[in-house]
């Protein structure tokens, strides 16, 4: 697969917004510095993945997960990346929970409907678009990216 | 440490990070070896990537120069990369700045350096090994 040279960028406009924020008020950036760290932060993405990638390998497994990236960070030497990671993680999984009880509990009510009265034309159209979005949502959780 | 960034997006879902994930997943994917990894995988590189630039940012700025100052520079980047052994990885894309000027000296000594060496090596007979 062709990636143009910024596509390996990342945007400008929140790196920026991350560093303005880790900084004291009043700090100035340079934009040299700006784009030095934009590089630094690709490069960071590479050697942690590939870190990572060693980790799964030690594993037998092809597919890298939460535990080799967290693994990679201690490699890496920032041990002090690991809570906030963590901390992360967790939200995440419990968004991802809320999600899918979310999802499931529309199921549920639409069934009940259909069993019901006849369902408004419009209605269930909106409700398509939803199951739409949360099937892709679904896949996404469990999608292994290929390369 | 900095807390769990959490903001809301359009779609009213919790954003962990304000970095892209598709962004972040075509660097990952452009990683030799690498097969495939889930998506916990992804949202946590994405996570780390922003801590990172977090760790960088201040680092560099307290220890890069020495000194108070009201800026971050390229020469506070550079000097991070390359005197800390946590940030040495990036010491080859974080090169030390030099000026034009001293750097066309520098050429001009090591030409001049090489141009005796050959002089040298012509006054002496052919047995001369060649180097």
């Amino acid at each position: 697969m062709a990636e143009r040279p910024e596509d390996l960028n990342l945007p400008n406009a929140v790196i920026t917004r991350i560093i303005k924020e880790a900084l004291p008020d009043g700090v100035n950036i340079s934009k040299e510095a700006r784009s030095a760290i934009s590089r630094a932060a690709s490069v960071f993405v590479l050697y942690a993945t590939s870190c990572a990638n060693n980790f799964a390998m030690k594993g037998k497994r092809k597919t890298l997960n939460a535990s080799d990236v967290l693994s990679a960070m201690e490699e890496m030497e920032f041990q002090r990346f690991i809570t906030p990671l963590k901390e992360a993680l967790e939200a995440y999984r419990r968004e991802q929970k809320g999600k899918k009880e979310a999802s499931e509990q529309k199921k549920k009510d639409k069934d009940k409907k259909t069993d019901s009265e006849e369902p408004d034309k419009s209605r269930d159209e909106d409700n398509d678009e939803d199951e739409e979005r949360l099937e892709e949502e679904e896949q996404n959780e469990e999608e292994e990216v290929d390369n | 440490m900095v807390d769990v960034v959490v903001g809301i997006d359009k779609c009213g879902e919790q954003r962990l990070t304000s970095l892209p994930l598709s962004r972040i997943r075509v660097i990952m994917k452009s990683s030799p070896k690498v097969s495939s990894f889930n998506q916990e995988a992804l949202v946590l590189t994405a996570k780390a990537t922003e801590v990172f630039v977090q760790y960088l940012a201040t680092y560099s700025y307290r220890y890069g120069s020495g000194k108070e100052k009201k800026a971050l520079t390229y020469n506070d980047l550079s000097n991070t990369a390359e005197e800390s052994g946590t940030f040495q990885f990036l010491a080859d894309i974080l090169l030390k700045k030099i000026l034009a000027s001293k750097y066309l000296k520098m050429i001009k000594e090591k030409r001049e350096d090489e141009e005796e060496e050959n002089d040298d090596s012509d006054e002496s007979d052919d047995n001369n090994a060649e180097s």
